[in-house]
């Protein structure tokens, strides 16, 4: 179920579009933000208020890298494993956060505190390792620096 | 040296209105509108010898002179801003450093084609670009920069940020165009050009960031200006970037032409203690390999197009002699695997079989043939094979890597292990 407030959202998105289609990312990311995720419901409503046919909005939705499908924990940590990241390491770094955080790449711990997700580049090569986590980059990361990182995320 | 691009990025903070209108921004959209005819900066740009740089390297001038400028339908203009090309984060610098530049560039530009409607196409992941574009975009709205009757000149635009939701082929020109829309990102065949028909069938150009940011400088300087920051043929400075283990990865505004030495071992303070740079990606992930042998090439379209390789974003990807060419092709791979927009067989299904043969190789369970395997795969991704140019992207390193590194290859198969571990 929408709320009000992610109706009201989606409406003024559509607003600023000629097309109310184009509006469309715009309301997935709106659902996403107000719920963390978009769950089969919340995209058929928000189909109906953009007025188009569902399952061509699911076409976009699983289209997304950033459009989660599937419930998603407090914190998302996203961790890019392109090339630049990948040659000052990406994969000792992943291995580390897997381990810390007990889960395998797409999984959410147990607490519901953290999910982890492959991502290809975030544009912040030159801070590499780079994560993104809850949408804000985090660069220069290491194994050493894990523990610090994630406390700052409850 | 002049950076005119990077000139007003400061460490202590963006620049708001005030703070760009005192360096003389908006100079050169007063400029336009009060004594240039659209035809005049077109001219201008075409005469400048700008070529685009988010990869292709077209005539930015010539792209724009497709416009049909007696069409009734309402031209729009695009600033690709999508920039997800692994190893690149220079456009990501101008529009969080100098986010009134990026406006002032929709301005003229928009001008030049007579467009009534702009767009601003930002990967999600740049929030802090959006925050500063939101912000520029408000302000050069209530000082009548843009929107109706732009400065009493008769000319309208409006300019609008749409932020995307992160996929690689969103950055391929009727990719982009399918996106805005609304519709499912896939690529859409040419002709119709986006210049005929783009953007709800409107004339639309398209054009990179740093290619757009040049324009407010080409009209307030000139051609001749502009064909002298080069140290080569082709005009301008570039941003180029170097990443990987250097000591200091970044991206320097520089004359177009400038060595892969200089940046390297001048602006990124060489490659770090102990490594020696043994290849590199000139571009970003789909440009081919080039060498150490390579380091004194000016760094240009037509000269790296001559080495083999390709210009594409100017962001410098090294590897080091202590790197596997194995392990860093199945990373590429894999990307380009995974960010394929799935609609034509050949890419989607081939290059998972790239990644997953380099795999193999790299843990020591090549076969007999798998080269070949390869080298076959690189024929059939290769140009004029697929829909757009991702998948021909995704083999150009590939091929390169074959051919540069392929004793490290056999080596892989013949000692069933990865020599680097
Ligand atoms: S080449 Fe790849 S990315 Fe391009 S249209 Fe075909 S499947 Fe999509
Ligand atoms: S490769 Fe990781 S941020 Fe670019």
């Amino acid at each position: 179920m929408l709320s009000e407030a992610e109706r009201q959202a989606i409406a003024e998105e559509r607003e600023r579009w000629a097309d109310p289609r184009a509006a469309g990312v715009e309301a997935l990311k709106a659902v996403q933000e107000h719920q963390g995720w978009v769950s089969d419901e919340a995209l058929a409503e928000a189909a109906e208020v953009l007025g188009m046919p569902v399952a061509e909005l699911d076409g976009v939705a699983t289209f997304y890298n950033l459009i989660f499908r599937k419930p998603v924990g407090r914190h998302v940590i996203l961790v890019c494993d392109s090339v630049s990241c990948w040659l000052v390491g990406q994969e000792p770094l992943y291995a580390a956060l897997q381990q810390r955080l007990g889960i395998a790449p797409g999984q959410t711990t147990e607490d519901g505190r953290f999910t982890l997700l492959p991502v290809c580049c975030l544009g912040r090569c030159e801070r590499a390792p780079a994560l993104l986590i809850d949408g804000e980059p985090v660069g220069d990361v290491s194994p050493e620096r894990l523990d610090d990182l994630l406390e700052r995320y409850p | 040296m002049e950076t005119p691009l990077t000139a007003n990025i400061r460490p202590d903070g963006r620049l708001d209105r005030a703070g760009y209108e005192a360096t003389g921004g908006y100079g050169a959209l007063r400029k336009v509108l009060a004594d240039m005819a659209p035809g005049e900066v077109t001219q201008m740009v075409k005469d400048s010898g700008l070529r685009g740089r988010g990869g292709a390297g077209f005539s930015t001038g010539m792209k724009w002179g497709f416009i049909p400028l007696d069409d009734e339908r309402p031209t729009c203009i695009v600033a690709n801003a999508d920039e997800m090309e692994p190893g690149t984060f220079k456009d990501r610098i101008l529009l969080e450093g100098d986010p009134h530049q990026m406006v002032e560039a929709m301005a003229v530009s928009g001008y030049a084609i007579q467009a009534r409607y702009a767009f601003i196409f930002l990967r999600e992941e740049y929030r802090p670009a959006a925050r500063a574009l939101e912000r520029a975009i408000g302000e050069a709205y209530e000082a009548g920069y843009l929107g109706e009757d732009i400065l009493g000149s008769g000319y309208h635009l409006d300019l609008q940020l749409h932020t995307s939701a992160g996929r690689y082929i969103c950055g391929e020109e009727t990719a982009l165009l399918s996106a805005l829309e609304g519709h499912r990102p896939l690529p859409r065949a040419k002709p119709p050009f986006p210049q005929q028909s783009g953007l709800w069938g409107r004339p639309t150009v398209v054009n990179n960031v740093e290619t757009l940011c040049n324009v407010p400088h080409i009209v307030n300087h000139g051609a001749a200006w502009f064909q002298g920051l080069s140290r080569t043929e082709d005009a301008g400075t570039k941003l180029y970037g170097a990443s990987g283990k250097v000591n200091r990865p970044g991206a320097w505004e520089l004359p177009m032409g400038t060595t892969a030495r200089e940046v390297v071992e001048e602006h990124a303070g060489g490659m770090r203690a102990g490594h020696r740079l043994r290849g590199m990606l000139p571009g970003g992930a789909s440009t081919p390999f080039l060498t150490d042998e390579h380091l004194d090439l000016p760094l240009d379209f037509g000269h790296v197009a001559e080495a083999g390789s390709r210009l594409g974003t100017g962001a410098i990807v090294a590897l080091d002699e202590r790197t596997c060419p194995v392990g860093m092709l199945a990373n590429l791979e894999r990307f380009f695997a995974r960010e394929s927009c799935g609609w034509c067989t050949p890419c989607r299904d081939g290059l998972p079989w790239t990644e997953r043969i380099l795999r193999a190789i790299d843990r020591g369970e090549g076969r007999e043939g798998d080269l070949d395997n390869l080298a076959l795969h690189c024929r059939h991704l290769g140009p004029g094979r697929t829909f757009c140019a991702h998948a021909p992207g995704a083999v150009g390193p590939l091929e390169s890597g074959l051919k540069h590194f392929r004793e490290d290859f056999e080596r892989h198969i013949r000692e069933r292990r990865c020599p680097w571990e």
